[in-house]
């Protein structure tokens, strides 16, 4: 099987600091990757240099075949690449409904503004927000505001979803459900890259995780034989019987 | 489809309105005040698809007026244009260096684009004063042979004035038209967050170069049948600042992004002047009253007078345009 997404030695520098650096992985069709590491790791930065907001200063990045290494933002959304933002990133004046609209106006699809509505309502439907559209995006909750990056993002129908952080600021049950949607999106047939901080949540979503630190990438696996790395509990967990723990509640 | 908005046959019936009151018993000092409203709407609809629609500050709106007068008055009077085509060539040769100027400034951002938009009319303006085929700071007066073609000064001072009115319609009827495709969805995403909107698969460059062109385009006609009507041209009344401040006022006034703000504002600034300016002593007073306004309408209701509608009864939004 081909890899859907193959990064290849990239390395990002700002100034003196390198915040990525000589990044390796890949990641197949219908996997959930996850992406962990501690603050100020590289992982966000990792994000905007395989979506085209940060041009890489080394290294390869093939989807789906084709080399998007330096391409801009846009193109690489038409080639079904598509991504929720850790900060939350609303058109504040705009409906619900025309936010998420945006996204599928100049998504894969490229769908002329009455078929790009439609899709529009579906996947507010599918996200749970079918109630909400009509609503200016910036009178959302945090939570609300969570969903429709997420909306916003599958509205452009992908292939790969990019999710950073979808899950921080939400309260249990809204991180249950919003666990529910990240796996109702894969049953779809999306591929997710996902960066998450919630342990237990990644240690569960996951397929296989890659681990960052200091812009290295520090571990690649399976979430249990992550979590066991004695370098990334240094590192990251802290804690030695973590994976157990983990696991156990699953 | 634009044919099914209310406001699409509103404005036909407004541009009928305004044909039709001066044309009956021949009313010549309706129709010159009403020429002022209809410029004022066409500059005001076209900055507002800059500032509304994409959220770019243009204080140099004016200059793409000036030049279609300049283009206008040196293709008719000089070359022997038929006005139309004249206003039609004006047109595209403003868009077209709008582009070239667009492709250049739009890599700025808030401020720093808003100044480099004086440094186009500053710049353009010197050009203008030291370019020779356009009579340097003196300018250019239109030879009365260009009236001439049109049955006389007073027969083509009325088709002029038919012409602006085809414009101020056109004009709102592209803020419509915009408003409600694809396009301006795509404006509006940038004008709200122009990373999140590239981020979305916005092409950002493109689409504020394209906006900024088309903006350029009916001020530019407007401006060439204007200086027509005029039958002088100088770059400092063809290039002036304060034209430009004004019709920010216009948009602060009405409702910046709407398109019956842009145009209620136009009205309400032309009117609020032309009745300051009967009385001798307050010769520019315009200006203090202007100011004054702008500072109330940014304290208490931001959006304007459309805004404020909005806040108060937030199902218009659906309706006003």
């Amino acid at each position: 099987m081909t890899p859907l997404l193959e990064v290849r030695g990239v390395s990002k520098r700002f100034g003196g600091l390198l915040a990525v650096s000589d990044v390796s992985f890949t990641l197949n069709q219908g996997e959930i990757l996850g992406l962990i590491g501690p603050n100020g790791a590289g992982k966000t930065t990792l994000f905007n240099v395989v979506n085209g907001v940060y041009k890489s200063d080394q290294g390869s990045i093939t989807f789906s075949g084709r080399d998007i290494a330096g391409m801009s933002p846009h193109k690489i959304v038409h080639l079904g690449l598509a991504r929720t933002h850790q900060i939350v990133q609303p058109l504040n004046e705009m409906t619900v409904l025309d936010n998420v609209t945006v996204g599928a106006c100049f998504g894969r699809e490229y769908l002329g503004l009455s078929a790009a509505r439609a899709v529009a309502r579906e996947v507010l439907e599918q996200v749970g927000m079918g109630s909400r559209t009509k609503v200016l995006a910036r009178s959302l909750t945090i939570a609300g505001k969570k969903r429709l990056e997420v909306a916003r993002a599958l509205a452009a129908k992908p292939a790969l979803l990019l999710l950073d952080e979808v899950l921080a600021g939400l309260n249990p049950t809204e991180v249950a459900q919003m666990i529910e949607l990240v796996r109702s999106i894969r049953d779809r047939g999306v591929s997710i890259f996902m960066i998450e901080h919630l342990m237990q949540a990644v240690m569960n979503l996951s397929d296989r995780i890659v681990v960052l630190n200091f812009g290295q990438k520090l571990a690649e696996g399976r979430p249990e034989d992550v979590a066991r790395d004695p370098q990334v509990v240094e590192a990251y967990l802290g804690d030695p019987d973590i994976a157990e723990k983990l696991m156990e509640k699953n | 489809m634009i044919f099914r908005r209310p406001l699409f046959w509103l404005i036909l019936i407004l541009s009928a309105a305004f044909i039709y009151l001066p044309l009956r018993g021949q009313n010549v000092p309706l129709r010159e005040d009403l020429i002022l409203v209809a410029i004022a709407i066409i500059l005001a609809s076209n900055l507002n698809l800059m500032i509304g629609y994409t959220g770019y500050v243009n204080f140099g709106h004016i200059v793409f007026y000036g030049l279609g007068g300049y283009f206008g008055l040196y293709l008719t009077s000089i070359r022997g244009w038929n006005l139309v085509l004249a206003a039609l060539a004006a047109g595209v040769a403003v868009s077209f260096l709008a582009l070239l100027f667009g492709l250049g400034i739009l890599r700025l951002r808030g401020a720093y684009f808003a100044l480099a938009t004086i440094g186009v009319l500053e710049a353009i303006q010197a050009f203008v004063i030291n370019f020779d085929p356009w009579g340097r700071s003196t300018g250019m007066y239109l030879s009365f042979e260009s009236y001439q073609a049109w049955g006389g000064a007073m027969r083509a001072l009325w088709i002029d004035y038919y012409l602006i009115i085809g414009i101020m319609a056109l004009s709102m009827i592209l803020s419509l038209g915009i408003k409600i495709s694809k396009f301006g969805l795509g404006l509006f995403a940038i004008r709200e967050n122009e990373d999140a909107a590239a981020v979305l698969g916005v092409n950002t460059t493109v689409y504020k170069a394209i906006v900024y062109s088309v903006s350029a385009f009916l001020p530019a006609v407007a401006g060439a049948l204007m200086f027509f009507k005029n039958g002088m041209i100088d770059p400092f009344v063809a290039f002036e600042f304060m034209l430009s401040l004004e019709g920010i006022v216009m948009l602060m006034l009405g409702g910046q992004g709407s398109v019956t703000g842009a145009a209620l504002g136009a009205g309400m600034y032309e009117w609020l002047r032309s009745s300051l300016l009967t009385s001798p002593k307050l010769s520019d007073f315009q200006l203090v009253i202007a100011g004054g306004l702008l500072l109330v309408v940014v304290l208490f209701a931001p959006g304007g007078l459309i805004g404020w509608v909005y806040r108060l009864v937030p199902p218009s939004r659906e309706v006003i345009e």
